[in-house]
């Protein structure tokens, strides 16, 4: 059921937690976090701990604190809301990142089709400003802390961390070579986090309530609470908090989804499961949550879904690995082949699964690792081919004659 | 950098820590195929066909991008490794226009090899039909888009080994191309024509426009008179181009081009000898002018015989033009001299001359054609080919190179010196400059060790070198007694920039720079044997000094034509004739 922290109706006091943090060790912060279990909101689960650590271990003297604000995945809209009514919490979050890590220049990486969030979080920055919680020599703490904003280019694959630093550094949006990663070298080559909106909108409460409550408020090993963003075939889309861990089929009943034939979760990458699996959780390690959920019910015809994700992936992959550019590509000519009743049995599309598996292994990011997976789900769930054909090649009935 | 040890492919090694696998595992004999990768260029890790397992990560992993760590357990032979390569292959060659028996490449191209290599006899990803060829013609460069992998060694070249920076990925997924500034044509944007592109293009994407059929045309047709030149860089990349041990054989050369028909086989290397004596002087008077004569004079000057180099320092920094030698390049100066000098020592009508260049070089292409290039009243240089266009005509005429007798050039303007032949290696027109002016204005030899400017030599980006005059001069250059000389020597055109821009910003002060566009200089041209890597340019350069230790004269006021060319005809260096046949001026021209 609902469990709402970031989203809750009575809110600590914006500030605080960043006051809370100022008077601890940034090691102390860093440690808090790790300890909370936190796993990066923006859906590749990292624990965010670890990357502060990481980043706080590297020697420099400018560090920069980046919010990936490119939220872009289909279906996804939980940062938006996050944006629009917490970004005081959000820059606080990022003025406790920039004090672990010892950083004091902070960026918000900001969707190209979110300009209008712009003045809400100018005014949220201004707040904290006269506040005496952004500037100079905070609560003269001695650490100074300031964001900006920087409106992204509108380009899906600059939700990728290295991208997404390669488009603040006025290049082309595309994934760097790892290592070096950008904890040691990120943003003009100096170490850099880069976290998800909700991430560092959890941070003040994980300082103000301490870790162990946050990973109580979670199951197991997925702790705190979440946000996802529910669309489709439901009767209340919207944004839910809900806790880590908890089975999605909780999350369909608060949205009052019905008829469900199948549920997207994590976004057009994640994964697309059919109604009979939907008491899985919702965990990193059984249906990696991203922000996205998308339900459709029995009307819908799924390999037009197909079709319509995989023109996205052809349409956003930057271009620059072959696996990715060419992949997502051929991928797409397999899809018309079915819908054209051009390919008959799961047989004849035994190189197709060859090449999903591929793009899995070899592509350089995230986008080509993954943009194959909902061909793999739906043509194995969702998709009947007819099984009869005349090409001779495949062993299907109509084959043998 | 110590030692860790790994485990590739169930066996231990001993390995150096930091490199990456591929370094790694070329050392120990394991063979990894790369296509986006270059040892000339940054890592790129686009191609992916290098990708290898390691234990503990759920992906492949690029074995150019991947650093060695201890204990990594890599296996670069496993079934995954090698079905992910092939199935890359086939995506790579479902999208290539792969024409292969009418590709400019065929037979030494690394996508074809790689397809032979992984036996894809039939291609699974053939869901759509194969683009059409696009092809892009400048000056000196074509461009098919069909053939274009995406593996942006092009774009690296570009920007890494020339800070030229006119083309990159444009367009994103399927739309994604090489592209250029609005994309215009390499002929419409601040392309220099140097060819590195070409060298470091691992398909039939970039080659040079061919011009050997109207030098073929030219051979047959008895009207005309076909005189070619050979350029000193040449001479030791023609073996390679045409798959031959490499004995360097200049009278190989000589014989091969006069069983091609030519109707005279003369030499660059004699117009090199020539532009020494016209730049030699031009230093020595410059700095009259200016020491003496107190007049505003443009120093330092900069050599002027490479196109590519040229073509970047009128787009790029043409507020120095004034500093470029006025001399031609000895391609030019030689093509004025045959329509003029040699017309009258053999009786030619200079109209029905062909005068055909063969270059190391692509941007003499672009060269031949600039419309001031005409002082005789004929063009300079009609046909300008490529080391690698002679090979092929070579071949295309059957003739047996390895076998050929050496001959010699033809006489009048077939002699040269060891500095001419020095003139194919970065820094060997700054030594066959010293050899010479040293000697006009001391009256004695320059003092280095067998002639050999040593300073001046070798692959290092950007050399400079000090040299202090005697304090007895020659008559009339009293006033360079005591003085020092200083000199500075850039290849390749991003340490070019970087020299320039240090002299601009009163960093460094030099009175005479030799620029060449090309890394190594001409003998890494963009004419020359593809593939090119530094132990290929290494091995042209050694053959360059040797041809220059094993000639008689080594210097270039000692060439017997040279003087014979003077004495008859131009009468002295720097002259009205000079002035009217071997000199030039430049052009300003866009900055993108």
């Amino acid at each position: 059921m609902e469990k709402k922290v970031l989203l809750a109706e009575n809110q600590p006091e914006f500030g605080a937690g960043l006051e809370k943090a100022l008077e601890m060790t940034p090691a102390d912060v860093v440690y808090e976090i790790r300890d909370s279990g936190m796993k990066g909101r923006g859906g590749a689960g990292f624990p965010t701990g670890v990357k502060w650590n990481l980043a706080g271990a590297s020697s420099s003297d400018v560090k920069y604190v980046i919010c990936n604000a490119d939220e872009g995945e289909p279906g996804t809209f939980k940062d938006r809301l996050l944006l629009e009514k917490y970004s005081e919490r959000l820059i606080e979050g990022m003025a406790i990142g920039g004090y672990a890590i010892g950083g004091s220049h902070g960026i918000i990486y900001l969707r190209a089709e979110y300009p209008y969030l712009i003045p809400a979080i100018e005014k949220a920055r201004k707040n904290l400003m006269n506040k005496g919680l952004l500037g100079e020599n905070i609560k003269g703490s001695g650490f100074s802390f300031d964001v900006e904003i920087r409106p992204g280019a509108g380009a899906y694959v600059c939700g990728e961390e290295t991208s997404l630093i390669e488009s603040l550094e006025g290049k082309r949006g595309e994934p760097r070579n790892k290592p070096p990663y950008p904890v040691n070298s990120g943003y003009l080559a100096k170490p850099t986090i880069v976290n998800n909106v909700e991430t560092f909108c959890a941070v003040p409460h994980i300082i103000l309530n301490g870790s162990g409550w946050y990973s109580d408020l979670g199951a197991g090993d997925c702790t705190g609470t979440k946000l996802f963003s529910i669309s489709g075939d439901v009767e209340k889309p919207g944004v839910y908090e809900i806790p880590m861990g908890a089975p999605l089929k909780d999350l369909l009943e608060l949205a009052g989804a019905k008829d469900v034939q199948a549920v997207q979760v994590g976004g057009a990458s994640g994964s697309t499961i059919p109604a009979s699996e939907i008491h899985r959780a919702l965990s990193f390690k059984d249906l990696p949550p991203g922000g996205s959920v998308i339900v459709f019910n029995n009307s819908v015809d799924m390999i037009e879904v197909l079709a319509n994700f995989m023109e996205f992936f052809v349409h956003e992959s930057c271009g620059q690995c072959t696996p990715c550019r060419e992949g997502n590509l051929r991928l797409m000519d397999a899809i018309h082949l079915i819908i054209n009743g051009d390919i008959c049995c799961v047989e004849s599309l035994t190189p197709f699964f060859e090449l999903a598996e591929t793009m899995k292994l070899s592509s350089k990011c995230g986008l080509g690792q993954t943009s194959a997976n909902c061909f793999i789900d739906i043509i194995n769930n969702f998709v009947e081919l007819s099984g009869e054909c005349e090409c001779g090649e495949c062993n299907c009935e109509g084959g043998d004659e | 950098m110590h030692s860790v040890t790994v485990n590739i492919n169930g066996k231990e090694y001993d390995v150096k820590e930091g490199s990456t696998i591929l370094t790694v595992c070329k050392e120990l004999g394991f063979d990894i195929p790369t296509l986006c990768h270059h040892p000339d260029l940054s890592i790129a890790g686009n191609c992916r066909v290098c990708v290898v397992e390691v234990e503990g990560w759920r992906t492949l992993v690029p074995a150019c991008v991947t650093p060695i760590t201890p204990n990594m357990v890599v296996r670069t032979d496993s079934s995954k490794v090698r079905r992910t390569r092939k199935l890359l292959l086939e995506l790579i060659l479902a999208n290539h226009h792969n024409n292969c028996p009418e590709c400019e490449r065929n037979g030494n191209c690394e996508l074809q090899s790689l397809a032979e290599r992984y036996n894809i006899r039939f291609n699974r990803f053939q869901t759509v039909e194969k683009p059409e060829s696009f092809v892009e013609v400048s000056p000196a460069i074509m461009r098919d888009s069909s053939k274009c992998i995406m593996c942006t060694r092009c774009v690296r070249t570009c920007e890494e080994l020339q800070s030229v920076a006119v083309i990159k990925s444009v367009g994103r997924s399927s739309e994604v191309h090489i592209g250029t500034f609005e994309d215009k044509g390499l002929g419409d944007v601040a392309c220099t024509q140097c060819g590195q592109c070409i060298n470091r293009c691992p398909t039939g994407a970039l080659y040079e426009k061919d011009e050997t059929a109207p030098v073929w045309a030219a051979l047959e047709d008895p009207g005309k008179i076909v005189v070619v030149q050979t350029a000193p860089a040449v001479r030791v990349g023609l073996e390679e181009a045409l798959g031959l041990p490499t004995d360097h054989h200049t009278g190989k050369m000589a014989a091969a081009l006069r069983r091609l028909g030519f109707d005279r086989v003369l030499d660059t290397d004699f117009s090199a000898d020539l532009t020494i004596i016209e730049e030699g002087h031009e230093l020595l008077f410059r700095l009259k002018d200016a020491l003496v004569e107190k007049k505003e004079v443009a120093l330092p000057m900069i050599t002027s015989c490479s196109p590519g180099w040229i073509k970047f320092i009128e787009h790029k920094h043409n507020d120095y033009l004034p500093n470029l030698s006025t001399c031609k390049s000895p391609q030019q100066m030689f093509g004025a001299i045959a329509k003029t000098y040699l017309c009258d020592k053999e009786g030619f009508d200079p109209a029905k001359i062909v005068s055909v260049s063969v270059m190391p070089c692509t941007a003499k292409k672009f060269e031949k054609d600039r419309p001031e290039m005409n002082d005789s009243g004929f063009k300079d240089v009609d046909y300008v080919i490529t080391t690698r266009e002679l090979a092929r005509m070579i071949r295309e005429a059957g003739i047996d190179f390895d076998n050929l007798p050496i001959e010699k050039f033809d006489r009048f303007m077939g002699d040269s010196t060891g500095a001419a032949a020095i003139f194919g290696a970065t820094g060997g027109v700054m030594e066959a400059a010293l050899r010479t002016a040293y000697e006009v204005a001391t009256g004695k030899e320059i003092p280095f060790k067998g002639l050999n400017v040593m300073p001046v030599r070798g692959f290092e980006g950007i050399k400079e070198a000090s040299i202090p005059m005697p304090d007895e001069m020659a008559e009339g250059w009293e006033f360079l007694a005591g003085a020092t000389l200083k000199i500075a020597v850039a290849h390749g055109l991003a340490n070019a920039d970087k020299l320039l821009k240090a002299v601009k910003a009163g960093e460094a002060e030099y009175h005479f720079i030799e620029i060449m566009a090309c890394p190594g200089g001409c003998l890494g041209g963009g004419g020359q044997p593809i593939p090119t890597d530094m132990e290929k340019r290494m091995e042209r350069m050694r053959a360059i000094y040797a041809e220059d230790e094993s000639l008689p004269l080594r210097k270039s006021h000692e060439n017997p034509e040279i003087q014979l060319l003077y004495a008859e005809y131009l009468n002295e260096p720097l002259g009205p004739k000079s002035h009217h046949l071997l000199h030039t001026k430049y052009t300003k021209r866009d900055r993108f």
